[in-house]
């Protein structure tokens, strides 16, 4: 087999410009499948990764999607929120070690507003336990004090100590709308992190409650404009309620029963949802596209196999004479078909590999901008079992492949006995 | 070793659907004798050659290569047989592309266990010293190409290609046909040289009757065929 092995090498070698056209297509359509297939592995764990470190999220009762869409997302809007009694109730049980209450309704300029406490930024974590981190100046002490994320701050071109106006509702009209009189201005811009967060502007909540002074009835007040900023801050500020609360434990153990307390709540009723558990869920929504993506990059493999059967079928022809006197010292039919096969693994273990190589150089020079630009890490796709996997399943597919033209020339070889005629 | 190289009885042998090419009542090569076997082109004489070398089966009769029947082993077998015991030279295109000189006179070795042994430990050599007494020495000529060869040199290699390993029989098919006369008269010189010098038994196809003052004994396929073979 070694000496057939080697009669294949020399004579793809012989070959060599149709043999790199075909090891090109090859090597293509592997380095396209992976990289969908590590840009998906990246989208899904950056996805994953949106939130973590909090066990629990809790927000009055809706579906759990929904509840993680709009704490974590930020997208759609929650049905009821959770009083302020309850919130501090909820924050005293002892099974709970943190909480982090948060408050959405107002956008600015199409980025949402949220509304916080320091301990967002001591126990928002994401990606594998990081924290935000302040690219530029520092957390929000006054009450118009706005902390913006790198997206807002790139989009808008916001630096430390611009002026924001936000709006009430979620539109990016200011027509009659506006909490004008209410001027924030920005004091901290946040690293870019991948996540939500880029794409929100955070304030204190006293600050929400404060821009809603004179909106009690939910529509604006005529006489609100004429409540100036230190009128506001003569105000009590406690927040009425929350939207969402992010929930850390004392100890990780509890949080199926501290759920389950949670969401029989006396009184006010709860909902409490376990982030990784609903992230599966939502992730799931996408599966759909994600086959199809998938099968579309298989497609482009297939395609690139094809060509490794075109170019050793229409190479048989021309060979006809080299098989005849391989017959003739001595080769068996099967030493034929062997001889082919393998030129047709060998196109393909070769191409695979080349396709590992092309991508692996694409996402070591464009990984970092990807994660710079978009926030989704490539890091951790470096050669691993899916390439190896790759590599073993392309090989493997061209030499049945290979069997096709295999086959021919074995028939052929049968028939044409030692004597061909050209 | 009593056994002659090639002994044919009653050999019958028709392609699917025609008429018969080859119907030989009796046909025999001795071990070492140099046979020329002339035959116009047309006359079932590839045909003939291609059952010796057990890659076509008789349809009826017997056909015993070196004192095996070939009727009676496997397909397998016989490329065993072909490639232990026989060295085949076509009439051109002898050369696989891809190998190198050298590469395509040890080819055989590959699929031959027993000239592997018989040739020893160092195959390039001897591939170099067959050659070398073929006439073909120049270093710079060996690293060529073989489509860059002469058909001259080509026919050579493959006759160092039919020696190597010692095969006990060594058939020629209109090896010289394309050829000009003075370096056909050479080639068979040395052909039969160094088949007399490892004991092969050669069978010396051609159309070309002048040649057969060469040999030791000559026959005419037209006579020992009585199949009437269309041109």
């Amino acid at each position: 087999m070694r000496a057939i092995l080697s009669l294949a090498w020399k004579s793809l070698m012989n070959r060599k410009g149709s043999v790199i056209l075909t090891l090109v297509a090859v090597a293509l359509s592997v380095a396209l499948f992976l990289g969908v297939e590590k840009a998906r592995t990246g989208a899904r764990e950056g996805f994953g990764n949106t939130i973590s470190g909090t066990d629990l999220i809790v927000g009055a009762p809706t579906g759990t999607v929904n509840l993680l869409l709009y704490s974590v997302f930020r997208m759609g809007n929650a049905t009821a929120e959770v009083s302020w009694p309850t919130y501090e109730k909820l924050a005293a049980r002892p099974d709970i070690a943190w909480t982090v209450p948060i408050s959405l309704g107002d956008s600015h300029r199409g980025f949402r507003v949220l509304g916080t406490t320091d301990a967002y930024f001591d126990h928002y974590k994401y990606g594998r336990g990081q924290a935000l981190v302040l690219a530029k100046g520092e957390r929000f002490k006054d009450v118009f004090d706005a902390v913006i994320g790198a997206d807002v701050a790139r989009e808008l071109g916001h630096e430390i100590g611009s002026p924001l106006v936000l709006s009430h509702g979620l539109g990016t009209a200011n027509l009659d709308g506006g909490h004008e009189n209410r001027p924030f201005r920005v004091v901290g811009i946040l690293a870019p992190t991948g996540t939500p967060v880029d794409r929100t502007v955070h304030v204190s909540l006293e600050a929400i409650t404060a821009i809603h002074v004179g909106w009690e009835t939910g529509a604006k007040n005529p006489l609100s404009d004429s409540i100036d900023e230190t009128m506001i801050r003569s105000f009590d500020l406690t927040p009425k309620s929350v939207t969402a609360i992010f929930v850390g434990l004392a100890q990780k153990g509890t949080i199926l029963t501290t759920r389950r307390a949670i969401n029989t709540n006396k009184g006010e009723p709860l909902m409490a949802i376990i982030p990784g558990a609903a992230l599966a869920e939502l992730w799931s929504v996408t599966a759909f596209a994600e086959r199809a993506l998938m099968a579309v990059s298989v497609f482009v493999i297939a395609v690139g196999l094809v060509s490794i059967l075109t170019s050793i079928l229409t190479s048989l022809n021309e060979r006809r004479r080299e098989m005849s006197i391989l017959r003739a010292v001595g080769a068996r039919p099967g030493h034929i078909f062997a001889l082919l096969v393998l030129e047709a693994g060998l196109v393909g273990f070769l191409g695979a590999l080349a396709g590992i190589g092309l991508i692996h150089a694409i996402l070591l020079v464009a990984g970092p901008m990807v994660e710079a630009h978009y926030g989704v890490s490539l890091a951790g796709t470096g050669p691993g079992l899916t390439d190896l996997y790759t590599l073993l399943a392309v090989t493997l597919a061209a030499l049945v492949i290979g069997m096709v033209p295999a086959w021919a020339a074995f028939r052929r070889s049968l028939a044409d006995g030692l004597s061909v005629k050209l | 070793m009593t056994d002659p190289a090639i002994q044919i009885e009653g050999l019958r042998f028709a392609w699917k659907g025609s008429e018969p090419v080859l119907d030989v009542p009796a046909f025999t090569l001795a071990r070492g004798e140099r046979l020329f076997l002339r035959g116009p082109s047309g006359s079932g004489k590839s045909t003939l050659l291609g059952v010796i070398a057990g890659v076509l089966v008789a349809d009826a009769g017997r056909v015993n290569v070196l004192g095996h029947e070939l009727g009676s082993l496997s397909s397998a077998a016989r490329d065993r047989m072909r490639a232990d015991h026989l060295g085949v030279i076509f009439q051109m295109f002898n050369l696989v592309p891809y190998l190198s000189v050298v590469g395509n006179v040890t080819l055989p070795l590959k699929f031959s266990g027993r000239r592997r042994r018989i040739v020893g430990g160092d195959a390039d050599a001897e591939a170099r010293r067959l050659l070398g007494r073929l006439g073909l020495t120049d270093e710079a000529l060996l690293a060529r190409r073989v489509s860059d060869l002469s058909v001259g040199q080509q026919q050579r290699v493959a006759a160092a290609r039919a020696l190597i390993g010692g095969p006990e029989i060594v058939i020629a098919d209109e090896p010289t046909s394309a050829l000009d006369s003075d370096a056909r008269d050479r080639f068979i010189e040395l052909l039969s040289e160094e088949a007399a010098r490892t004991g092969a038994a050669l069978l010396f196809v051609s159309h070309d009757a002048s040649l057969a003052r060469l040999f030791d004994r000559s026959v005419d396929l037209a006579e020992i065929n009585r199949a009437r073979v269309s041109a």
